[in-house]
Order: C-alpha cells, then sequence, then structure tokens
C-alpha cells in the first residue's frame, strides 16, 4: 500500500527526495585549479546544483582576498553540461560515467 | 422568472449566481458573448467581489484559472474549438491537480479547414483529459446545468474539472424561454466552495509535482476512481436539482422507453430527433430516443439497461475519430457488447451541416426497414479529392 496526495500536491522541499544524479551520462568534472570562482556556472545550473564555496584566503599586501571555487552537488546534477559550456576559463570538462564508457566511445 | 434570452445570456446569469471568485476568458466565436455579458455584468458590480480577469490567450486564461482555484478560489471560463484545444495542455494539468474548475464549451469544429460552425469535435477531443463532459439539449439546461456543475466538481470525493457543452450558435446564439433561476435557489443548493487544499503565501505547495514511474501510475488511477464515484454523485446532484427547481432532466441519460430500435442523440439535435421519433411512434413502429446528456464519466451501465429489449441502435454522431468509430458509438459499443444489438452509427452535421427533419426520418426508417447495414454511415456528399 503506497500513499498519494490528491492532486499530487506536495510541500517544499520534497522533491529533495527525487535524487536526479543518476539520470546522466555524464557528468561535469571541475579543475580547481582552474577554476575562478566567478560564479558564473552556479548562475547557469537549471538544477541549483553548484555552490561557490569558500578555500582560502589570498593576501595581496594588506588586503585578504577570498578564494572561492565551484562544487556541484552530484546527488542532483543531472549531467546537462551547461556549466561546461559557460565557464569562460573552460575548467569544467564533461566526462562519461563509468558505466558508459565502453559502450559510447 | 420566465424571460426570453439568448443562449450566452442563460449562461452568464446562471454562474452569476454560482457566485465565482474569478472570472478569466478569451473572446471565440461563439463563445464570445456568454463572456462578454459576464465582463458587463461585473462592470456594472454585479459580481460582488469576483475578478473578471482578461488573459492574452486561451492558453493563458486557462493557466490563470488554475492559479486561481489552487488558491481556493470558485472559477469559471468559457472556450470553444481551436480555443479549448490551446487550452488542453492546461487542462489536463488542471485534472490532474484536481482542481474543479467549470467551464462551458460553445461547441464548434475544428481547423482545418478553418470552419467556425457547429459540430462536437472539439469537446471530444477533450474525451480522455479527466474533465466530466455533459451535453445541453436547451438553453434551460445550460442554465440549469451551471450550478449542478459546481456541485459535482467541487464534491471532496471527485475534484475535477466540469465541461458543460452546449452547441455553438444552435443554443448560444438562440432566443429561448428561460425561467431564470433566483439566487435564493441557487444559494440553497449550492454550498460555498470549501478546498480540501489550498495554496496561500503562507502554505506554498506544489500542485502536480513530478511524479517518477514508481507513483504516477497511481495518480492516475485515482482520477478514473474519481470518476467513477462522480457517476453516482452526479445522480444524486440530478435527483436534488429537480427536487430544487422542480425541472426533470433525466439523469446520465433521458431514456424514452423500451423499443426495438432506440436511437441515441446529443445537445441540440435531440429536439428534432425526438420529434421524428414520436411521430414515427405514432405510426405504430417500435422506435424510442435515448438522450445522452453525460458523455463523461460514461454511462455504460444506464445504456445497457436502457437498450436490454433493443435489437437495433442508431448513434447520431457529431463528431469523428479519424480512422477509428466515432466516440458515442465506440462508447455505446463498449457499452452494449455480447447484447448482440447491431449498431447504426450515423454521422451528421459536421462543421455547421445542416441536419433536415427529413434526414432524420429517412435515416431512422431505412433502418427500420432494413434498407441499411450495420456500420458507420457518412451523411455527406459524393466527393473526389483532387490536387489543386
Amino acid at each position: 500500500m503506497i500513499r498519494i496526495t490528491l492532486g499530487a500536491v506536495s510541500k517544499p522541499l520534497e522533491s529533495l527526495k527525487i535524487k536526479t544524479g543518476d539520470w546522466g551520462t555524464e557528468y561535469p568534472v571541475i579543475d580547481e585549479k582552474e577554476c575562478i570562482g566567478c560564479g558564473e556556472c552556479e548562475v547557469f545550473c537549471p538544477d541549483l546544483c553548484i555552490e561557490l564555496v569558500e578555500v582560502g584566503v589570498e593576501k595581496k599586501g594588506e588586503k585578504e582576498k577570498v578564494i572561492k571555487v565551484a562544487r556541484v552537488n552530484y546527488e542532483y546534477c543531472k549531467g546537462c553540461g551547461t556549466c561546461s559550456v559557460v565557464c569562460p576559463v573552460e575548467a569544467i570538462k564533461m566526462e562519461f560515467k563509468e558505466i558508459y564508457k565502453g559502450e559510447l566511445r | 422568472m420566465m424571460k426570453v434570452v439568448r443562449g450566452f445570456y442563460s449562461v452568464a446569469y446562471s454562474v452569476k449566481l454560482c457566485k465565482p471568485d474569478v472570472i478569466c476568458a478569451y473572446p471565440i466565436t461563439p463563445q464570445t458573448e456568454i463572456v462578454e455579458r459576464l465582463a458587463e455584468m461585473y462592470a456594472n458590480g454585479e459580481l460582488g467581489s469576483c475578478e473578471y480577469v482578461t488573459a492574452e490567450s486561451e492558453f493563458g486564461a486557462a493557466s490563470i484559472l488554475v492559479g486561481a482555484s489552487a488558491t481556493g478560489a470558485r472559477v469559471f471560463t468559457a472556450t470553444c474549438s481551436q480555443g479549448l484545444i490551446l487550452m488542453s495542455e492546461v487542462l489536463w494539468n488542471a485534472a490532474g491537480m484536481r482542481l474543479p474548475i467549470v467551464l462551458v464549451n460553445a461547441n464548434r469544429s475544428l481547423s482545418a479547414p478553418l470552419s467556425i460552425w457547429n459540430d462536437h469535435q472539439d469537446s471530444m477531443a477533450m474525451r480522455d483529459a479527466g474533465i466530466i463532459q455533459v451535453y445541453a439539449e436547451s438553453n434551460q439546461e445550460v442554465h440549469d446545468l451551471i450550478p449542478q456543475a459546481y456541485k459535482v466538481a467541487e464534491d471532496r470525493r471527485v475534484m475535477l474539472p466540469f465541461m458543460v457543452c452546449m452547441d455553438g450558435y444552435k443554443l448560444t446564439h438562440a432566443y429561448e424561454p428561460v425561467d431564470l433561476l433566483s439566487q435564493e435557489i441557487v444559494d440553497s443548493f449550492l454550498p460555498a466552495y470549501d478546498p480540501p487544499v489550498k495554496l496561500t503565501t503562507k502554505n506554498p505547495l506544489t500542485f502536480g509535482s513530478y511524479a517518477t514511474p514508481d507513483y504516477y501510475m497511481e495518480f492516475r488511477v485515482a482520477m478514473h476512481n474519481a470518476m467513477e464515484r462522480a457517476r453516482r454523485i452526479m445522480e444524486d446532484v440530478f435527483k436534488e436539482w429537480t427536487g430544487v427547481s422542480g425541472r426533470d432532466w433525466g439523469e446520465h441519460i433521458a431514456n424514452g422507453g423500451e423499443a426495438e430500435t432506440c436511437v441515441i442523440a446529443m445537445g441540440s439535435l435531440v429536439g428534432l430527433v425526438r420529434d421524428v421519433v414520436e411521430e414515427l411512434r405514432k405510426d405504430g413502429k417500435s422506435v424510442s430516443l435515448i438522450k445522452l446528456r453525460t458523455f463523461r464519466p460514461s454511462p455504460a451501465e444506464e445504456l445497457r439497461k436502457a437498450l436490454s429489449g433493443a435489437s437495433k441502435v442508431i448513434v447520431f454522431e457529431r463528431s469523428l475519430s479519424l480512422g477509428s468509430e466515432p466516440p458515442v458509438t465506440l462508447d455505446v459499443k463498449s457499452a452494449i457488447q455480447k447484447m448482440g444489438i447491431d449498431v447504426y452509427s450515423i454521422v451528421v452535421g459536421l462543421g455547421g451541416r445542416d441536419v433536415p427533419r427529413e434526414l432524420v426520418k429517412s435515416t431512422i426508417q431505412e433502418v427500420l426497414e432494413d434498407k441499411v447495414k450495420p456500420g458507420l454511415h457518412f451523411k455527406a456528399k459524393q466527393f473526389e479529392e483532387v490536387i489543386p
């Protein structure tokens, strides 16, 4: 017996139960050395799966600058590849998931 | 209060008495004057706190009503033909979201070729959307159906859109005496809408959420079950309406009695077919009329009962299912399978083609006299298709 709601009405955050990370054939790999933390990919990601995270602080004389890089939430990333297209420094490459490698090459 | 009014007004006045919260529509012939009359009432301050929203298209109109209905508003729209099929994507969603939207469809043909005239192809194209469909014979019946539509659609055991179908021109533009309901009668019959779930700014919700293959099927089966429940609830509402208004329109079907040959018709054609059938009965022919009111949910059990003594059934179709048999014929055949009744599916009056009395009479007589074989027959002209 399963329970369903009238009209498929759901409360906020219910959709988090649906892990969409296994939908894609590819996934983005971010080269954190190349990433300039501009946030372009974060803005364009249609599934809000990219977040800029602080990884350190850079000192330039008296001034301190926070270093940020993009990180992907692979639990929900569907592998659409938009981030890799919009990255201005080409720091994001799409790679086939292990299970698809032999077949698609 | 008996008045001579056009079909447009009989709808608009009835909608007003149902006290909708939001009306949203886009004009399309032959529906236009329904919403013009409502817009006029709105402008004159006769609709209370109702919001009248003019949309940029039927797609927009239906979408606005989905939003409004989700907040618990009682909503109304009217459309037809291309407008209805432009709404169709939204209306399938509304049904799945279980929103009790009430709409009037002023039945009109579908393009191409372009035609603004009457047949049933538009509403039949919405057959499987999860929308209740009832066809009216007269403007009084349309007038009476609006409060009943709200009562059924908003019943918590149903929660589905309800489409009242009236023939474009033949009813919409026709002047007929209509006993206009009083506010007291409608108020006593129709309670305020009490939504089981509603969207507010403090209570954000998603309607019609994404359902994975593990869950989708059950949601659709639940809609089918709601349609099945609606069948019985509608019977109760129809009976209650007769008590309140003093007018008995029958139930899902109005059965003219047992006969060897039964004739099934829907909408405004019913009056003409009834007249012909009565004449033939006076001449001693065993023939009777079944007026089909409810198309969805399909009144299969009622049809089986009504046809239990028949050997032939004639279905006057105002629609097609290209490459198959027309929709009403399919339902009738499904209902009476294994009963050994011959089915004559007669397609008439597409795109506003006149259906004269002589055509109805000769068609029935041909069947009575075995001059025609069971099956699909088009009352169309002989033609040859040529390359232009």
